[in-house]
């Protein structure tokens, strides 16, 4: 993708290049993030899938530059985000919010709700005055479905999926282009679950905003995403629209994923066989392709070379050797 | 499915069971007035949401709830022993319910890190329950421990059995658990959210290996779940339980067919999963339940449910409704149901 060479309007809002986040040692790091790479426009809802370990939430905090990289760049409007001085980047701030998983941890727990969202209004210098701010709390109360006379309450006082309702809250006191939402659902229950996708749907399309959604929850990222970027262990497996994906996925790992998530239907039959193994240490990825331990298609070449992300279709990118699998999957 | 089974008496029944807890703000009612039953052989998934009172029904059963809770129980929980015997679990006294738990009656929980002790080899915490339940020496004990590594399909299970919990992944602890709740050949595996901790292709492999125990082992599980997923697949009965009561019970395929009860209704509804396939015509906003569970020291008057409720009337907040049989081997507690069954019936 040449990014620079394009005209200004098609510049993605956010790029990731080559992004490696190592942690532990030198001699013996933990390849948390290895070699990430993928465009997010203005406007669509990338989602981020994987197991445990995969690198979903070092990616979205190096985004954010709440962690730096070891390697690679964060492009904004092609800006590299990772070179900005801090005067700058906090400046940035406002524009890119997160909404974090769990939402008894994220919020403090000694002050009120108008402290909470004020601190975001304040740091920022926006809502200027006593007036201006309470207006603009009880507005952002409303925007995500709760009473503005709650803004002199504590977070205890609140269940869950209120709870959550304010972090979304606070992410978007600032009137950000960018959120990274991670795995905002999973500390929720079911029927509060789909209360706070209806809300991020709502807020997205009357806010025009761009999201990188998190989850290890295959349907929800069905219903909430333009495009899907599969990680497993640290790296990209698969990049497609989610309706190519979910119809036709083309890597092993998309596809035994796809068939391990239990549909809520009872006639629609499930797997005989599910994957085997676990996934392996990131301190000793296996040799050339990191999920050959569990495929069960995978062939002696795979332990030799690191297959490359190639576009197989247009828009859709398939790290896989076995190219043979394709004219079989094909329909 | 559908055709009623032999009348085999179920090995677990649960009648009007209500455990309630005194808290300084009042007593709280966490199950009031449940009652299911499981077949040999059979699974029926208990599902709720948190503060339902899935665990606590569970915990309730196997009389693992703290002496310092307090809790007032009532209510029968008859279960039909390995002997053919039939002992009440809730009278049971402390001695005898602890020869049956862990023997034949066994639990798995949602954590395996912390329901293992981290400083005893997994060998030796299985070689206990064998050693305690069955009398085997230590040797003897031992090479049982392996053999159930074995059963679960722990590679390496011989090194394996000197190995610490820490030393394990998540997925093979949740399997040294069920090794540990298998040793002694239960006849009742109770399974509360076995696999909520759990990636989703770990998730695939502990269900594929609990299904083949059942189907070998002829033991009945209960399971605990708030996943709907699972229970569509693993499930042959279905118990609903929304603020401590059963809500809806019935066979897994009716159930996700057609379900009865409003709450069931929107669970099913609420799900993003459900709108696949849906194509373009996919809805743009999700079904969603407003509002929330009410706190269990303020219930509402009537319907636990009314305040949330879609179809809510008004003689819905004057009482709770009965739990009516409204079809075959079904139930639901609603005043809508009840009045469609007596027009049924009459």
């Amino acid at each position: 993708m040449q990014v620079a060479a394009l005209p200004e309007v098609d510049v993605p809002l956010i790029e990731v290049r080559h992004v490696k986040r190592y942690f532990g040692t030198k001699d013996k790091p933990v390849r948390a993030v290895d070699d990430v790479s993928f465009a997010i426009r203005r406007g669509e809802t990338l989602g981020l899938v994987g197991e445990s370990g995969c690198g979903k939430s070092t990616i979205g905090r190096t985004v954010l530059r709440l962690l730096e990289c070891t390697a690679g760049q964060v492009l904004y409007r092609g800006e590299d985000i990772g070179a900005l001085p801090a005067e700058r980047l906090r400046k940035l701030r406002s524009k890119l919010q997160i909404i974090f998983q769990d939402p008894y941890a994220s919020l403090n727990p000694k002050m009120r709700i108008s402290a909470i969202l004020g601190e975001a209004l304040s740091t920022h210098g926006l809502a200027k005055g006593p007036g201006e701010r309470e207006r603009r709390i009880a507005e952002l109360l409303q925007t995500v479905g709760l009473p503005p006379e709650h803004a002199s309450r504590f977070p205890h006082e609140f269940s869950g999926g209120q709870r959550q309702r304010i972090g979304i809250a606070r992410a978007l006191a600032v009137e950000p282009e960018f959120i990274v939402a991670d795995e905002p659902l999973s500390a929720l229950d079911v029927s509060i679950q789909a209360q706070v996708i209806n809300l991020l749907a709502d807020l997205r399309e009357r806010l025009s905003l761009t999201m990188l959604f998190i989850s290890h929850d295959l349907d929800v990222v069905e219903y909430l995403c333009d495009r899907v970027v599969v990680l497993y262990l640290g790296r990209v497996m698969e990049v497609a629209p989610t309706a190519e994906l979910f119809e036709r996925p083309l890597h092993p790992y998309t596809q035994a994923l796809l068939a391990a998530s239990p549909k809520p239907d009872p006639l629609i039959q499930s797997i005989a066989v599910p994957l085997k193994g676990d996934i392996p240490s990131p301190m000793a990825p296996p040799s050339g392709c990191v999920f050959r331990t569990r495929c069960p298609h995978a062939i002696d070449a795979c332990a030799q070379t690191l297959p490359a992300l190639d576009e197989v279709s247009p828009g859709r990118f398939s790290a896989c050797i076995r190219k043979d699998l394709l004219i079989t999957a094909a329909p | 499915m559908d055709t009623p089974a032999p009348a085999e008496p179920p090995r677990l029944m649960v009648r009007n069971l209500s455990t309630s807890f005194p808290t300084e703000d009042g007593l709280v009612r966490s199950v009031a007035d449940v009652s299911f039953s499981i077949l040999p052989g059979k699974t029926t998934a208990l599902v709720g949401e948190s503060g339902s009172g899935k665990s606590v029904t569970s915990l309730t059963l196997m009389r693992l709830l703290p002496k310092t809770a307090n809790a007032q129980v009532s209510g029968e929980a008859p279960f039909v022993t390995r002997e053919g015997r039939t002992v009440d679990l809730l009278a049971l006294g402390d001695q005898e319910i602890r020869r049956l738990r862990g023997n034949q009656l066994a639990m798995i929980f949602q954590e395996p890190m912390t329901s293992l002790n981290p400083v005893i080899t997994i060998g030796e915490q299985i070689a206990e329950s064998v050693r305690l339940h069955k009398g085997l020496d230590r040797t003897a004990a031992l090479a049982q421990a392996k053999r159930m590594l074995d059963l679960v399909e722990i590679p390496a299970s011989a090194q394996r059995l000197h190995e610490y919990p820490h030393q394990l992944s998540g997925g093979m602890r949740q399997r040294v658990m069920i090794a540990l709740a298998m040793a002694c050949d239960p006849t009742l595996l109770i399974a509360d959210e076995p696999t909520t901790a759990l990636d989703v292709t770990i998730q695939a492999q502990i269900l594929v290996l609990m299904r083949r125990l059942q189907a070998e082992t002829g033991m009945s599980i209960l399971f605990i779940t708030h996943n709907l997923g699972v229970v569509a697949h693993h499930a042959d009965d279905v118990v609903v339980l929304y603020a401590g009561r059963v809500v809806e019970r019935a066979p897994v395929r009716p159930l996700f067919a057609a379900p009865e009860h409003p709450y069931t209704q929107g669970l099913l509804a609420c799900l993003p999963g459900k709108v696949r396939g849906a194509g373009p015509t996919r809805p743009k906003r999700l079904f969603a339940i407003r509002g929330q569970v009410s706190s269990p020291l303020s219930p509402p008057p009537g319907c636990a449910f009314e305040p949330r409720c879609d179809h809510a009337q008004a003689r819905c907040s004057q009482a709770m409704p009965a739990l009516v049989e409204t079809g075959a081997s079904r139930q639901a507690r609603c005043v809508r149901v009840a009045a469609a069954g007596v027009a049924a019936a009459a």
